[in-house]
């Protein structure tokens, strides 16, 4: 177990030849991060672990848990959190902007044109059976405009670094994507118990999400309505995201509701309060899109709201995200994104997609089924790290398996080489060990977009490992952007 | 304010003094126990009378010491009057409506519970069972202290407020009747050191010993009797209680005559009233244990008309 006599230091800690984030490749810190490691190797011996363990004490108190299944006892565990932070670089961050704005650009228009006068599709661009047959093509919204035009608000996009440094999109995640309170949260206990490391560094404050999101919803409410209520709806507490739901209606100080909390009358949306019912204008909803609307989507929902798409259409509420974007959402359909930047935009995609093979495809499906033990094969319509292959670290009968399913299906498969994904420096067993990592930012459209500065990083934890959904035993970081050099670290630039 | 939210609130505020006043019935009885003359048969068998559930204790039990009262009161699982299950309760409509508190109220139910938690998975019993059920009541105690210094006085903070009085109002009646049910061991011990010690135990259950003696510097059963039940000023007494549950429904209302809300005022200002009219004189000659099962009778009707009200 861990050994708390021994000093925990970069001394000892080895890249082993993969790109690490903090420290290059001859052993070194890399420029932003030299303030970080000098503090953390002149720690006292057990002042490391005694800070992360606080840190998970702070966590718990806070009640960000989940609980055991089938534990009686009320055991509950908390997220891993570990107390290395990553730093991303000014210059870093910059690309990282620019290449999500212009990313999520693309996205708005591609929705609204498949919605709409679907040039994309009599273009050939995009095949028009692969949006057709999409699951996640929502009929009822063909023909819809969204308020102020925007169809998603809110995004949280997932990249990676390779052996080399260079950022890749990996996922667009345009539904209801979740972990920004952890960014919130791990920011707020690393200053609580590790204050003395911010020092050293500039990092840019993540505490104004809450208010651009805010900013952002009420932007979405009718012209006419001076004073518009915005609220959060939830599935409710059994829900994962739970704890998300309440902490973003908390800090925007607005209600936080459940579909059996609201009703619709004659195309307007109210919720029963101890006075009677009030009037809603913009829902920020962590509904999947198919339960929102039992009269229009499944009908055996009971998260949702009848009348509410009617509503939406009459104009009288504003959604956030619009229903139908999960479409773009699809791994098949991501693959284009890079057609969709020069089609509406006439650019080339800054960050570049991972190779992806599309198993439809002749050609790829025989070349996948042929490397099944190199490449990661996923599912289409799946998150949080189901319904995937990971070749190397498969068996053979994992991969027959998977090549079943494949010719079974090819529509709803990829697969993608696996990436030898960039590492950072984690508290593993009292000492300093690689693990890989992830990023997660989270972009805000509203009437500007706005990236969150860094974002959520995901860990995996086991060693080896390359999942770092934390349903699949993966953990988090606080997340550092540097400020640019001779700037503030609360920027004028990134105001919305 | 959203009803599903108010009513939330008001149940989390119902089981969180429901579990810091099981906390003082147990600290109550262990203070008797200590000074009760040898040879009582089953001294712990008053409290268990006073909750009204002794059927649910005798199915799962089969005697009443310190041992078994302690783990049902404290610990058990099943009974869902139990310090964690109430605590557990409280903290599944805080974590309900956690949007709603401020962030400090919400840290404080979780670490409460969490802390009797931990100790319900330890087979023994505390170490110190007055200094567990004590640290109990203290975190309860803090609760209320942040919820009046971060919270805006406003519709929710009255729910809670009638959540906490309603349930407290009707647990301070039950302390009263433990007394009842532990009988003298003789018709002689009236008025004798050993029932002096009995009251007085009672009283520092309530927290109002000490207010009590500031009052009337001796004890005499009929003032103890009008400090539990008939007390204005006294924050434990069901009057204080009554009254200002019905100060919070009367702002909760705004002083409008919604129909609606009538049921629950109306009954709330009778219970008031009668109170206000009446003394120790005439309770212990209509009987100290009718009299308090009629208050919980009303009380119990008053929680009905609330829900009906102001949630459904």
């Amino acid at each position: 177990m861990s050994v708390i006599n021994d000093p925990i230091s970069f001394e000892h800690y080895s890249t082993d030849d993969f790109f690490d984030e903090l420290i290059d490749a001859n052993g070194h810190p890399r420029p932003d991060a030299a303030p970080l490691t000098e503090v953390i190797n002149r720690l006292p011996i057990g002042d490391l672990m005694r800070r992360q363990a606080a840190i998970e004490r702070s966590l718990h108190r806070m009640g960000i848990t989940f609980a055991v299944y089938g534990d009686k006892s009320g055991t509950e565990k908390i997220m891993p959190f570990d107390i290395v932070p990553r730093i991303i670089s000014s210059m870093l961050w910059r690309h990282i902007e620019a290449g999500l704005k212009q990313r999520i650009t693309a996205l708005n228009m591609f929705l609204d044109d498949i919605y709409n006068d679907q040039a994309i599709l009599k273009d050939n661009v995009v095949p028009r059976d692969l949006i057709e047959n999409a699951t996640t093509f929502l009929k009822p919204c063909i023909g819809l405009k969204p308020p102020r035009g925007v169809w998603c608000h809110i995004t949280g996009t997932d990249l990676v670094r390779d052996a080399d440094g260079a950022v890749f999109v990996l996922e667009d995640n345009l539904r209801c994507p979740s972990g920004v309170s952890y960014v919130l949260q791990n920011r707020a206990v690393m200053k609580r118990n590790f204050p003395q490391i911010f020092a050293a560094s500039k990092v840019r404050p993540v505490n104004d999400y809450p208010a651009k999101l805010y900013q952002m919803l009420r932007w979405l409410a009718r012209d006419d309505i001076k004073n518009p209520t915005v609220v959060v709806l939830t599935p409710g507490i059994y829900n994962s995201a739970y704890y998300e739901h309440s902490f973003l209606a908390h800090q925007m100080g607005v209600e936080l509701v459940e579909g059996r909390d609201l009703m619709v009358d004659d195309g307007v949306v109210y919720m029963r309060t101890t006075d009677g019912p009030q009037r809603v204008d913009v829902i920020y909803r962590r509904v999947d899109d198919t339960f929102i609307d039992p009269e229009v989507f499944r009908e055996d929902s009971v998260l949702g709201v009848k009348g509410l798409m009617d509503a939406y259409r009459r104009g009288n509420i504003a959604l956030a995200n619009a229903p139908g974007t999960g479409v773009a959402d699809d791994k098949v359909v991501y693959v284009y994104v890079p057609d969709m930047i020069r089609y509406y935009m006439n650019e080339e995609a800054i960050i570049p997609n991972v190779r992806t093979y599309i198993c439809q495809r002749d050609e790829d499906r025989k070349y996948v089924l042929a490397h099944l033990d190199e490449l990661v094969v996923k599912a289409a319509n799946e998150s949080g790290g189901y319904g995937m292959l990971i070749g190397p670290h498969s068996t053979k009968e994992q991969q027959a398996e998977f090549a079943v399913k494949i010719k079974d299906d090819p529509r709803n498969f990829i697969a993608q080489p696996t990436l030898s994904l960039s590492r950072m420096p984690t508290v593993v067993d009292g000492s300093l060990q690689g693990r890989h990592v992830d990023l997660r930012p989270y972009i805000l459209h509203g009437e500007r977009i706005w990236i969150l500065p860094g974002g959520l990083t995901r860990v995996a934890l086991k060693k080896g490992s390359l999942v770092v959904n934390s349903s699949q035993g993966g953990g988090s970081k606080d997340t550092w952007v540097v400020a640019e050099p001779g700037h503030t670290v609360v920027d004028t630039q990134d105001d919305q | 304010m959203l009803s599903r939210v108010a009513e939330s609130i008001y149940w989390m505020a119902r089981y969180i003094e429901r579990a810091e006043n099981t906390a003082r019935f147990v600290e109550v009885t262990l203070n008797l126990v200590l000074d009760q003359p040898m040879g009582v048969d089953e001294p712990w068998r008053p409290l268990i009378n006073a909750t009204g559930d002794d059927e649910i204790f005798n199915k799962s039990y089969a005697v009443a010491d310190a041992e078994t009262v302690m783990r049902f009161m404290a610990f058990d699982r099943d009974y869902a009057n139990s310090i964690i299950s109430a605590l557990r309760i409280a903290r599944e409509n805080a974590r309900s409506v956690r949007e709603s508190l401020s962030s400090e109220a919400f840290e404080q139910i979780n670490t409460l519970y969490h802390y009797v938690n931990t100790a319900a998975q330890t087979e023994q019993s505390p170490d110190s069972p007055t200094d567990f059920f004590d640290s109990i009541r203290r975190h309860c105690h803090l609760l209320t202290g942040i919820l009046d210094a971060t919270m805006s006085h406003d519709t929710g903070w009255h729910f809670a407020n009638v959540g906490r009085l309603i349930e407290r109002a009707d647990k301070t009646s039950r302390i009263l009747d433990v007394k009842y049910f532990t009988l003298l061991p003789t018709v002689d011990s009236v008025g004798t050191a050993i029932d002096d010690l009995q009251w007085s135990t009672l009283l520092f259950s309530l927290s109002g010993f000490e207010a009590y003696r500031r009052q009337h510097h001796v004890i005499l059963s009929d003032k103890v009797v009008e400090f539990f039940l008939l007390h204005t000023e006294f924050p434990r007494s069901v009057r204080f209680c009554v009254d200002n549950a019905e100060t919070s429904l009367l702002a909760i209302t705004g002083g409008a005559t919604d129909p609606r809300h009538s049921v629950a005022t109306e009954k709330i200002a009778a219970l008031r009233e009668r109170l206000a009219s009446t003394d120790a004189t005439s309770i212990l000659q209509y009987g100290l244990h009718q009299f308090v099962d009629s208050v919980q009778g009303d009380l119990n009707e008053i929680g009905i008309a609330i829900t009906d009200s102001y949630f459904d």
